[in-house]
C-alpha cells in the first residue's frame, strides 16, 4: 500500500502493528475461551456427575469421571416413581410429531401465499406476522378451560396439534420460499402436467430443504424443552408426561433426600440428546442461522 | 371467427387460473384450522373471563362466569388489595431480571458479532467457538434451573467450589440470599441468550456492504470510529428488533427462575415474575384473575409487538420514500433469516 514511504519506516510501522494486533488478539482469544468454559460448564458438571455415588456427589467437587454410571442408570430406569422411559418417549414422540407437523404445515401455508394470487392475500400475511409475537402462555387459560371441557387432558393432542400454526415459522418459509423459488418454476410444472398438490411435494418442498432442516430442528428443540402448557394440562405421573415434567416432580422433594446420581443422569437425559443432534448439525445451523446470504 | 376463438381462450385461462388459484384456500386452510382452535378462541375466552368472576373453590365449587365490571383489573391493578397486588412487584422483579441479563448480553454479543465478522482478526476455531456459545440456548430450561438449584446447595459442587476458595462460610444459603439467587437467574439467562443475540447481529453486520467498511479503513478510522459511525447506524434497525424480541422474552420469564426456587420466587419473592404469578393462577382454579393477568400481559407484548412490526415491515410507507423503503426491505429479508429462532414459539426466550 505504502510504497511511497522509505523501508525503515514501513518496517518499524508494520511491526508496531502486528504486535499490537497480536495483544489483540490474544486478548480476544482470552476472552472467548471464558465464555466456551462457562457454556461448557453446566454440561460437565452434568457429564462428571453422572457416573459418580451419591456419597461422591454430595462429598464435594469431582474433577474427573467416577465409576458409578451403569449403576446410575440401572437406579434411574428402576425408580418407580419416575417413569423415565416412557417420558423420554414421550417426548421423543410429541417432538418429532410437533416438527413434523409445524415444518410441513408452515411450508404449505408459504408456499400457497407465495405462489397464489387470492382475495385477501395481503391481509392474511400482515395478520399472520402480527400474531408473531404473541406468546401461547397468555391464552393458556383459554385453552386449560377449552381442554377440560371437551376431556383433552392427559393427553397429546394439545400438545402436538397447535404446533400446525406456527407463525414464526411461516414467517421465515414465507421469506425463504420469496428468496429461492421462482415463479417460472411452478408454471413450466403445471405446463407438464403435474397437480398443484404434487408440484408442492415433488418440486417445492425439496426446493426448500435447508429451511426446512433448520426449522425442523428449531421446532424440535422447542416442543422438547416446552414445560408451560405440558405442565397445566399433563400431570407428571400420567400416562403423558414429557421429560419436562418429571424434573419438575423431582423438584418437590427436597434434593438431599435422594440419590442424586440417577437424578443428574435423568438431566443428561433431558439434556444431552439435543446437544449431540446440535453438534452433528452444527455447520449448517450456524450457517442458517448466520447467512445474510438471502438477497432480494 | 378468430376474435371469438382468442376471447374463448383468454376465458378458459381465466377460468382455469381462478380454479388454480383457489388452491390457496385449500392449502392455508389447516394453518387457521388449527390456529382459531387452539390460540384465537382460546385467547377470547381467556379475555372473556377476564371480565367475570370465575373460581373454583372447595367449598363453593365453581363459581361464575358471572360479569363483575372490571373487578378483576382493578384487584390486579390495586397494589394494596387483599389478597393480590403482587402485580406491580412482579413486574419489578421481571425488569429488573431482565434488565440485568440483557445489558450484558447485549454488550458483550455487540462485541462478539464484531469480532467475529472482522477481517484484520480473523479468529481461528470461530465455528467452535459460535457453536460452543449457541450451545447452551439448546438446554432445557427447567433442567438447567434445577441443575443451578442443585449445585448452590450445600451438598453442591459450586457450593464446594465456593467455600473451598474461602468466598462464602458454611453457613451461607446461596438460596436464600436474595442478590444471589437473581444474580443466579440472570446467569442462566444471559448464558442461554448470549450466543443466539451474537448470531443475530452478526448476520445484520455481514449484511453491510464490504465497501463501506473498505472506505472506512482507507480513510484511516480506527477500529472502535469504525465501530461508532459506521457499524452500530447500519446496525441498529436490527439491534432494534433484537432488543425488543430480547424484551418480550424477557416478559415471559419463567422456567429457569421457577426451577431455581423451587416455585416460591426466592427470599420473599423478590425473584416472583409475573408468568410464575400466572402459572400458578391457573391450578389455582383462580380463572377469571388469571384472565385479567393475561389480557395485561396480552396489552404490554402487543404494544412491543407492534414496534417489531413496524421495524421489520418493507410496504407501510412505500410510495412516501423509496430508500427508506428499500433499507427495510433489507432489514426484513435479514430478520427473516436470523429468524430460525428467537422467541414466540412457546416459552422460548425464556423460557428465555
Amino acid at each position: 500500500m505504502n510504497q511511497n514511504l522509505s523501508i525503515s519506516s514501513i518496517g518499524s510501522k508494520h511491526h508496531s502493528a502486528k504486535v499490537s494486533l497480536g495483544i489483540y488478539r490474544g486478548f480476544v482469544y482470552f476472552f472467548l475461551i471464558v465464555l466456551v468454559i462457562l457454556c461448557l460448564f453446566p454440561i460437565y458438571i452434568i457429564l462428571i456427575n453422572c457416573t459418580h455415588t451419591n456419597a461422591e456427589i454430595q462429598g464435594g467437587f469431582n474433577i474427573w469421571f467416577g465409576t458409578n454410571l451403569i449403576n446410575n442408570i440401572t437406579n434411574l430406569f428402576n425408580n418407580h416413581n419416575l417413569p423415565v422411559m416412557r417420558a423420554f418417549f414421550n417426548s421423543l414422540f410429541v417432538s418429532l410429531a410437533c416438527a413434523v407437523l409445524t415444518v410441513y404445515f408452515s411450508a404449505l401455508t408459504a408456499y400457497a401465499i407465495h405462489t397464489y394470487e387470492f382475495k385477501g392475500k395481503r391481509v392474511v400475511n400482515a395478520f399472520i406476522i402480527a400474531i408473531m409475537m404473541i406468546p401461547t402462555q397468555i391464552s393458556a387459560i383459554g385453552l386449560f378451560i377449552l381442554c377440560l371441557q371437551l376431556h383433552m387432558t392427559e393427553s397429546f393432542i394439545p400438545l402436538i396439534l397447535p404446533s400446525i400454526a406456527s407463525p414464526i415459522t411461516y414467517f421465515y418459509m414465507k421469506q425463504y420460499c420469496d428468496s429461492v423459488l421462482p415463479y417460472e418454476v411452478i408454471e413450466a410444472s403445471r405446463v407438464d402436467g403435474a397437480s398443484e398438490i404434487r408440484i408442492f411435494h415433488q418440486i417445492v418442498l425439496p426446493m426448500l430443504k435447508p429451511a426446512i432442516a433448520l426449522q425442523f430442528i428449531f421446532a424440535y428443540v422447542s416442543s422438547w424443552n416446552n414445560y408451560f402448557i405440558p405442565a397445566l394440562l399433563n400431570s407428571a405421573s400420567g400416562e403423558h408426561a414429557t421429560l419436562p415434567l418429571l424434573i419438575r416432580a423431582l423438584s418437590n422433594s427436597s434434593p438431599e433426600s435422594f440419590d442424586m446420581g440417577p437424578v443428574y443422569c435423568l438431566m443428561a437425559v433431558a439434556i444431552f440428546p439435543l446437544v449431540i443432534i446440535f453438534i452433528i448439525f452444527s455447520k449448517s445451523i450456524i450457517k442458517g442461522l448466520t447467512s445474510g446470504a438471502v438477497k432480494g | 371467427m378468430e376474435k371469438g376463438n382468442e376471447e374463448i381462450i383468454v376465458l378458459s385461462q381465466r377460468k382455469k387460473h381462478f380454479k388454480i388459484n383457489n388452491w390457496a384456500y385449500i392449502f392455508i386452510v389447516p394453518f387457521f384450522i388449527s390456529f382459531i382452535f387452539f390460540q384465537l378462541i382460546p385467547l377470547c375466552q381467556t379475555i372473556y373471563y377476564s371480565f367475570t368472576e370465575y373460581y373454583y373453590g372447595q367449598m363453593t365449587g365453581t363459581v361464575g362466569p358471572n360479569w363483575n365490571n372490571f373487578q378483576n383489573f382493578i384487584s390486579i391493578l390495586n397494589p394494596s388489595a387483599v389478597g393480590y397486588g403482587g402485580f406491580w412487584k412482579y413486574l419489578g422483579n421481571t425488569l429488573i431480571l431482565w434488565i440485568c441479563g440483557a445489558l450484558p448480553q447485549f454488550i458483550i454479543a455487540l462485541v462478539l458479532a464484531v469480532w467475529f465478522t472482522d477481517n484484520r482478526l480473523k479468529i481461528k476455531g470461530s465455528r467452535f467457538f459460535k457453536t460452543v456459545i449457541y450451545m447452551p440456548n439448546l438446554m432445557m430450561a427447567s433442567a438447567l434451573g434445577y441443575l443451578f438449584m442443585v449445585m448452590v446447595l450445600p451438598s453442591g459442587p459450586i457450593f464446594d467450589l465456593f467455600l473451598n476458595l474461602g468466598w462464602i462460610n458454611e453457613t451461607f444459603r446461596f438460596l436464600e440470599d436474595e442478590v444471589w439467587v437473581r444474580i443466579l437467574i440472570v446467569l442462566m439467562n444471559f448464558l442461554m441468550w448470549f450466543g443466539n443475540t451474537t448470531l443475530q447481529l452478526m448476520s445484520g453486520i455481514m449484511g453491510i456492504s464490504d465497501d463501506v467498511f473498505e472506505s472506512a479503513r482507507l480513510d484511516g478510522a480506527s477500529a472502535m470510529r469504525t465501530f461508532r459511525s459506521v457499524t452500530f447506524p447500519l446496525l441498529k434497525p436490527i439491534f432494534v428488533y433484537v432488543f425488543i424480541t430480547s424484551l418480550i422474552g424477557g416478559i415471559q420469564l419463567f422456567d429457569t427462575a421457577y426451577f431455581l426456587t423451587s416455585r416460591g420466587g426466592g427470599p420473599n419473592g423478590t425473584s416472583y415474575t409475573l408468568m410464575m404469578y400466572l402459572y400458578e393462577m391457573i391450578p389455582n382454579k383462580n380463572y377469571g384473575m388469571a384472565g385479567a393477568l393475561s389480557v395485561i400481559l396480552f396489552i404490554i407484548t402487543g404494544v412491543l409487538s407492534i414496534v417489531v412490526f413496524r421495524t421489520i415491515t418493507p410496504h407501510n410507507d412505500a410510495m412516501k420514500d423509496e430508500k427508506k423503503t428499500k433499507a427495510k426491505r433489507r432489514i426484513w429479508l435479514r430478520c427473516s433469516n436470523n429468524y430460525g429462532e428467537t422467541l414466540g414459539y412457546e416459552s422460548k426466550f425464556i423460557d428465555k
